[in-house]
């Protein structure tokens, strides 16, 4: 097995998208929000939607951590590379989130600053290694998926001395942002079932297991299904959210039990706990500050901390007023709903959160889907 | 070869390029005349004039010209002489004109081993023999070091039109057929490949080619019921449909399944989290031939080395949004945009 | 949330303990990845990886068991499957 392919047999998803269409009662919509951005990504890419019955709609949620970055931050972070030392670290799809005024890491390295794409935060240990003259911060963003490889790396660098790599630490956390979605769409009076039940996120699920979404199932009474990101993970998770919609059960299921335990990854929860923090508030893009959402290096590795050492102090950035992200994450409107989709807000020239990166919800539609809403489709 | 008792020998083995190499003196002269000439060895060049002066027969020129910048310079399946020879060929044969000659503008980085230069020079000089080019004219320019990526190149083309075909995206209707020919993807996986930061192991490698004899041989099976040819370069067959339709003013409906892509190069853009749609080819086409006329441009392409992997992956369509769109593998559709920004790798 | 795929293992370098290299092949593409968060991968296992860090092993039981359940909901044999044509 490749353990992808097998995944995306078209006989099968042809076969389990009728079975949907079968179980999805016509006499109810239903609304499931896939919570990360990678199944937001899927669902494009593969043209999942287009196959699922009228009556089912998807709702783009908050997880993709480069659209609710505040832009706030990413001007801290350019600000710090106006300083001539700093060789500033980042993942390829931050580079294009805008700041204020719309600039970028990609407009800050034109204008000179030295910002490298890297891979993996082993990547950044290296160019500290090879560059003992210059101040290496790396910009660590992400769920807790990708916060067990910053740990790894913080380690590392206090393991070999590494003077001059720090880490700016932009880790989010999933459950915090999913009880946050929940208990909002709960207490909107225009509808009351804005969300009938979540898409649980593959790869943070693989590393912090079932049990965090326990109490999250129990106190909103909305199933989460956690789904593998391969087309037949999707559907078959959708059919088991349908299932338990139609029986008005509000379990925690996991579809993609080939990679998530119930304990989840054992070793990178621990390190997670010994690095980090947790922030009283974290400001996201779009949804507003959350408390106890995010993290920050632990007393015993503040040193490592660029915030610290370089005493970046990140300003609050609002939005356009006109834009309309917080009500698309939550499932509100659609991204064809906001003034400025389309106008001043498009992948070149992104306005919000959900334009940003090509898993935010508008970026998606924009990319992938608006032909649907338009007349004329052949 | 001309002789000059003056020439400073150069040290191709272990010399770098100077700032004099580009000032117009001695040393230059000693560059060109020790890299260069021998090279590209054609009469009208060796003539060592300030331009080349020649005749054409009576009827349409194309005239062409690409800058090449490519980084890294040497990669797996070629160099960035093999690219700045065979891309300008290409965009001239794509007129359906026969390539003729080239000139070559170079600008070196100081410190640059002049034994990568000879290598990329004898590279280009190869390329056109093959193609039946010849490399007239050129300039060399010298930057101080740091202000160029070792080496940048720009070729400008001259070709002969030898018939009265006409190809323009203007001719496109509904219902005309879209021929590739051949697998999307490989240069550009093949360059990232080798990128500091994000290099893997693997044997991708670069399709970069001369494609002057494939488009030959589709317009001598085609003719008039070819409407238009293109290389999907940057931004890869996703920016040259998107082009294409917005030039025509039509749509286009692909079907995923008949792409044909590498299974090592849809395993690294899955790795590094990129669509195959948007990454660079250099030795691929696309053509947009009329219904009656595609069976028949498949099999002749299908016949030559460089389009045994033609096919047939998608038709014109009325379409007032000219939508490029996308059946998937699992029936449903999907618009391909065009590329906004750079093609930067996801990690989520 | 984040962008991980499966790969094979194909060797391990333990000169380092704390990060554990290992080439893994993703089907002709080959990266180091650091196996730090998955101490019980061995040779041939699968993982998954983000960021250059595998996240977990694949469990190769588990994943044939959701296919079939899959083929089960489905209603269908692997005869059948053997049949159809994409």
């Amino acid at each position: 097995m490749s353990y992808s392919e097998e995944f995306r047999h078209a006989p099968l998803v042809r076969r389990l998208v009728h079975q949907i269409a079968i179980e999805a009662s016509c006499n109810r919509a239903y609304r499931f929000m896939e919570f990360c951005g990678g199944h937001t990504h899927a669902l494009a890419r593969y043209g999942i939607e287009d196959l699922l019955p009228q009556n089912i709609e998807m709702i783009h949620g908050p997880g993709c951590p480069v659209c609710v970055l505040p832009a706030g931050r990413i001007d801290a972070a350019i600000r710090l590379t106006k300083k001539e030392n700093i060789i500033l670290c980042a993942y390829g799809d931050l580079m294009r989130a805008p700041g204020a005024r719309g600039h970028s890491l990609l407009h800050a390295r034109a204008s000179g600053a030295d910002i490298r794409m890297i891979y993996s935060p082993l990547d950044a240990l290296k160019i500290a290694q090879a560059h003992p003259g210059k101040e290496v911060v790396f910009f660590a963003i992400g769920f807790e998926t990708t916060t067990p490889p910053t740990a790894l790396a913080v380690q590392i660098a206090r393991r070999d001395k590494l003077k001059n790599f720090s880490v700016f630490c932009n880790h989010v956390m999933t459950p915090a942002a999913m009880r946050h979605i929940l208990k909002e769409a709960q207490s909107d009076k225009a509808s009351h079932s804005l969300i009938d039940g979540l898409v649980g996120p593959a790869h943070v699920s693989a590393i912090i297991g079932c049990e965090p979404y326990q109490d999250i199932a129990q106190a909103f009474e909305r199933p989460i299904v956690i789904a593998g990101f391969e087309p037949l993970d999707i559907l078959q998770a959708l059919l088991m959210l349908l299932r338990q919609v139609n029986t008005q059960r509000a379990e925690i299921e996991n579809q993609y039990d080939r990679a998530v335990t119930d304990q989840g990854n054992y070793s990178a929860i621990n390190d997670m706990a010994d690095i980090f923090e947790v922030r009283d508030n974290f400001e996201w893009r779009g949804v507003g500050i959350l408390p106890n959402s995010a993290l920050k290096l632990g007393q015993d590795y503040r040193g490592l901390d660029a915030e610290e050492r370089f005493d970046m102090t990140a300003i609050f950035v609002p939005d356009n007023p006109a834009c309309e992200c917080g009500q698309i994450l939550r499932g509100r409107k659609k991204p064809r709903e906001c003034k400025l989709f389309g106008n001043a807000c498009r992948p070149e020239t992104p306005l919000g959160a959900c334009m940003v990166s090509a898993e935010g919800a508008c970026a998606a539609y924009w990319a992938y889907g608006r032909f649907r809403d338009e007349a004329g489709v052949s | 070869m001309p002789k000059n008792h003056r020439r400073i020998p150069l040290d191709l083995q272990n010399g770098l390029v100077e700032l004099a190499h580009g000032a117009g003196g001695r040393a230059m002269a000693a560059l060109i005349g020790e890299v260069f000439y021998p090279a590209f060895n054609n009469e009208l060049l060796l003539e060592q004039n300030d331009q080349a002066i020649f005749s054409v027969d009576a009827g349409r020129l194309a005239f062409t010209t690409d800058s090449f910048v490519v980084s890294p310079l040497f990669f797996p399946g070629g160099n960035i002489g093999d690219l700045a020879v065979n891309g300008t060929i290409n965009d001239i044969a794509l007129g359906g004109a026969t390539p003729q000659y080239l000139s070559a503008s170079f600008i070196l980085e100081e410190g640059f081993p002049l034994k990568d230069l000879v290598i990329i020079a004898n590279t280009m000089g190869d390329c056109a023999r093959s193609a039946g080019v010849k490399i007239i004219t050129g300039d060399t320019k010298v930057v101080e070091r740091g202000k160029a990526d070792g080496v940048f190149i720009a070729t400008t083309g001259l070709g002969v039109l030898r018939t009265d075909i006409v190809l323009s995206a203007n001719k496109i209707t509904p219902g005309d057929c879209l021929i590739l020919s051949g697998p999307i993807g490989d240069h550009g996986m093949a360059i990232l490949s080798k990128r500091e930061n994000l290099s893997f192991e693997t044997n991708i490698v670069s399709d970069q080619a001369a494609l002057h004899e494939l488009i030959e041989r589709i317009i001598d099976v085609g003719g008039d019921n070819i409407r238009v040819m293109r290389d999907p370069t940057r931004g890869g067959l996703a920016a040259a449909l998107n082009e294409l339709a917005e030039k025509s003013n039509i749509g286009f409906v692909i079907d995923e399944n008949k792409i044909p892509i590498n299974s090592s190069v849809a395993a690294a853009c899955e790795f590094l989290g990129l669509d195959p749609l948007y990454v660079a080819n250099e030795g691929k086409l696309i053509t947009v031939v009329a219904p009656s006329a595609a069976s028949a441009v498949l099999n002749a392409m299908r016949d030559h080395p460089l389009g045994r992997e033609a096919e047939i992956i998608g038709k014109a369509s009325e379409d007032s949004r000219f939508f490029v769109q996308m059946k998937t593998r699992f029936g449903g559709r999907r618009i391909i945009d065009h590329l906004s920004g750079e093609l930067l790798p996801r990690i989520c | 949330m984040c962008l991980a795929i499966p790969g094979r293992i194909i060797s391990i370098d333990d000169t380092d303990p704390l990060i554990r290299l290992a080439r893994v092949d993703f089907g002709e593409v080959i990266k180091e990845i650091s196996l730090a968060y998955t101490p019980q991968a061995k040779i041939d296992d699968y993982v998954l990886v983000h960021v250059g860090f595998s996240l977990s092993v694949i469990d190769p039981v588990r994943a044939r068991q959701t296919l079939e359940d899959i083929e089960a909901i489905c209603g269908l044999q692997e005869a059948d499957l053997m049949g159809e044509n994409s």
